[in-house]
């Protein structure tokens, strides 16, 4: 299912894109952005919701999948949304993204210490402790956290949970492409 | 008005719509919108009591595309919104602009699957340009003046307002929200109407650079309300001009420049001249797949000026050289200024008599065609066409349904004036024609109504005719009747070698004792000798709806004809053409 090579997850193809949408903080507004997906056959690959510092507004952090459409019809769609305030694309190289995961892997004897050791060295938190499993969390960069679900495979995850990544642009530079700012109508 | 006065959410709802500068607003009332039409009982605004919500929503329409005011229906809750989605969303596909109200059962029962409940707004999303559920009474007024703005600005569309029951009964105090409040409202909602001054400049370069410049004119050059201004720059540098099948009538069919309608079932000419043309000219046009048939050989040598108002028809179909956003009427007008100064510095426009000849060429060759009747045999509905046509007063706004009929019309009527075709381009609903044209008829009280309809459509609003009746909106329909649904024969004769598949239409109703029992008059038409009496006779008859039910040939077919997927290069000619084929190349 995923798609992202770890190592470079953002290379040539450039498949996937991260778009961070301003959104009137309205009853439904979720599903119109997410019925125009489906409506215009646009694929999402991870989204994350929640309102801003001033609640009459949301941002909605939407990682597109653009294998089958171009970005730029998109956007232009997605801005037709009357709720839709503003869209900014997000370089991934020049911004700053953070992604949630929490899982439980199985633990048997002594492999118990080998994952608290790659908890430490990836920074994850042991959220619980049972007999035979342990649940982690680790927030960081979504390829920090492939990384770290890639080896804790090795144990086996029970379940796991991502949230989705979300960003924002860099301090010391504009978002590369700024903010794309398409036209209503 | 007072800003203490207490109202009804109703009350205020209705006055909001009678400050909007609503005249006349088609539906039907239901359990939930009940007390909504209590207040209009005391209104300026002229209700007309329809006999299906469906007609409801395209009277809106037939209203809205002859006067580009924004239709109005009002329907209740669950069955009627339901009913409702078909219109919206041809509404949603023509741009054409309609704000529709719907009730909804009471706040404290909305998802508790309640009598007549549905999700309106759920259904209705991806059919509306907006649709907006109130919670509140105090709400109304700004969400009305929402809609409407919303409706009319930017690129047309349809509106819809969710109203609970318990929202119109409870009250509010009542204010009339401002200009700045609705716009302020909305920030997320800043069409672009002028042109970028750059791609403007760049666009008159091109043009007077082309050396086979053709316009390609849309419906967004109707809703701009800018078929004057296109003129004005294809007499000034002698353009020819084809227009869609949502922009007939956007420039006279008797202009020596006009080269009629493009695409599936358009003529030669039109199809041929994109095909070569070295710059497409497009004015609020989008592109569509029945307009440029396999869209990799679409008009291959050509370069593109595309202005329309929404962002995101530029590069959707066709990536343009020119993209330019904005309202057509104003930056067709920014364009014709930049080639008058560049014609007024010395800039000279590149000798385009050769591509004006060859079109010519292909026009006196290829005049759309039809084989005339033996004698005594059936009638052709191109022949009906043509002596309606020839009959109908000037100003005559033609309607039609979805089908043959429509093509045919668009083929043979003659539209010289703007917003006298109304018909569902888009979305290619069945049934429109009638109630269509009643909208039309009564915001076009002085002018006549010709719906030109199917048997096949018109068995499925025919039922509007009550309403004509009743209503005093007397309407004219020529059924051109093969008892078939033609067009999908058609498809079935050239594409599934004639295996004909639930398409014949036999035991059609008497549509003359149809019409009769809703109160119009109706003709038979039989033969060619009957024709001129029988359309005399529904000229003259001003009191009543008239329905003329013309017996045509049933194996008639629509030419020419680009079949789907094919390239526009392999339109397939009228049989008594495909001989001189060899000019079109």
């Amino acid at each position: 299912m995923r798609t992202i090579n770890s190592k470079n997850p953002f290379g040539d193809s450039h498949q996937h894109h991260v778009l961070s949408v301003l959104v009137q903080n309205r009853p439904g507004v979720l599903a119109r952005v997410s019925g125009l997906f489906a409506r215009r056959g646009y694929n999402i690959f991870s989204l994350a919701v929640a309102p801003t510092d001033d609640a009459d507004y949301s941002r909605i952090t939407i990682v597109v999948d653009i294998s089958a459409t171009p970005l730029e019809q998109i956007v232009k769609q997605l801005f037709k949304l009357i709720d839709v305030v503003r869209i900014t694309e997000l370089d991934p190289r020049k911004s700053v993204e953070r992604e949630l995961m929490l899982a439980t892997v199985r633990i048997d004897g002594e492999q118990r210490g080998q994952v608290v050791e790659l908890a430490n060295v990836f920074e994850a938190k042991v959220l619980a402790v049972g007999n035979d499993a342990m649940t982690l969390s680790m927030d960081g960069t979504p390829e920090k956290l492939d990384d770290f679900e890639e080896l804790l495979k090795g144990y086996g995850i029970v379940e796991s949970q991502r949230t989705g990544r979300v960003a924002l642009p860099n301090l010391e530079r504009e978002a590369r492409k700024g903010a794309l700012k398409g036209k209503a109508s | 008005m007072s800003n203490k006065e207490t109202l009804t959410g109703a009350e205020a709802l209705i006055r909001s719509l009678e400050m909007e500068n609503v005249e006349i607003m088609f539906g039907l009332p239901g359990g939930c919108i009940l007390p909504a039409y209590d207040p209009l009982l005391k209104s300026s605004i002229r209700h007309i009591l329809v006999r299906h919500e469906q007609g409801a929503g395209h009277m809106a329409q037939g209203y809205a595309h002859v006067t580009g005011r924004p239709g109005v229906a009002m329907v209740t809750s669950g069955p009627a919104a339901t009913n409702m989605v078909t219109p919206l969303c041809d509404a949603f596909m023509d741009s054409i602009p309609m704000v529709c109200i719907t009730g909804q059962v009471s706040t404290t029962a909305i998802g508790t699957d309640a009598f007549q409940e549905c999700d309106t707004v759920g259904i209705t999303r991806s059919v509306t340009k907006h649709n907006e559920l109130i919670m509140h009474p105090d709400d109304i007024p700004m969400v009305v003046r929402q809609a409407f703005h919303i409706a009319t600005t930017g690129r047309p569309g349809p509106v819809l307002i969710d109203v609970p029951k318990d929202v119109l009964q409870n009250t509010m105090t009542w204010s009339w929200p401002t200009d700045e409040e609705v716009i302020a409202s909305l920030p997320g909602y800043r069409p672009t109407t002028k042109g970028h001054p750059k791609m403007i400049k760049e666009a008159a370069k091109l043009i007077l650079a082309a050396e086979k410049p053709l316009l390609y004119i849309g419906g967004g050059v109707l809703k701009a309300r800018a078929a004057d201004v296109v003129r004005e720059l294809a007499e000034l540098l002698q353009i020819p001009v084809v227009t869609t099948l949502m922009a007939r009538g956007a420039f006279p069919d008797n202009h020596p420049l006009c080269l009629g309608m493009p695409g599936m079932h358009g003529n030669a000419t039109a199809i041929t001249a994109m095909q070569k043309s070295d710059l497409l000219i497009n004015f609020g046009a989008r592109f569509d797949d029945r307009v440029t048939g396999k869209v990799s050989t679409f008009a291959p040598d050509a370069k593109v000026i595309h202005v329309d108002i929404d962002p995101a028809e530029q590069g959707k179909v066709r990536k343009p050289d020119v993209p330019i956003v904005g309202d057509c009427r104003i930056v067709v007008e920014e364009i014709l200024k930049s080639v008058q100064e560049l014609l007024a510095e010395g800039t000279k426009q590149v000798n385009i008599d050769p591509w004006r000849s060859k079109v010519s060429g292909w026009r006196e060759k290829f005049p759309v065609a039809y084989d005339q009747s033996e004698p005594g045999g059936r009638l052709k509905p191109q022949f009906c066409l043509e002596k309606l046509r020839d009959a109908a007063p000037e100003g005559t706004i033609v309607v039609s349904g979805v089908g043959q009929h429509q093509m045919w019309t668009s083929l043979f009527w003659k539209f010289n004036e703007p917003y006298t075709w109304v018909n569902s381009g888009g979305l290619g609903t069945m049934g429109f024609s009638v109630p269509a044209a009643i909208g039309a008829k009564a915001a076009r009280p002085d002018r006549t109504v010709w719906a030109i309809d199917g048997d096949g459509c018109f068995q499925m609003t025919a039922q509007e005719l009550v309403t004509a009746s009743t209503e005093g909106i007397h309407i004219k329909v020529a059924i051109l009747n093969n008892t078939y649904l033609g067009m999908v024969r058609q498809w079935q004769e050239m594409f599934y070698g004639e295996r004909y598949s639930e398409v014949n239409l036999a035991g059609c109703p008497d549509f003359v004792k149809w019409a009769e029992a809703m109160g119009c008059v109706g003709i038979r038409v039989d033969s060619v000798e009957e024709i001129d009496g029988a359309i005399e006779l529904a000229n003259s008859i001003n009191d009543r709806s008239v329905v003329i039910d013309f017996r045509v040939e049933e194996f008639e077919k629509v030419f020419p004809m680009v079949p789907a997927g094919a390239s526009n290069d392999d339109v397939l000619l009228h049989p008594s053409q495909e001989s001189q084929r060899e000019f079109l190349r």
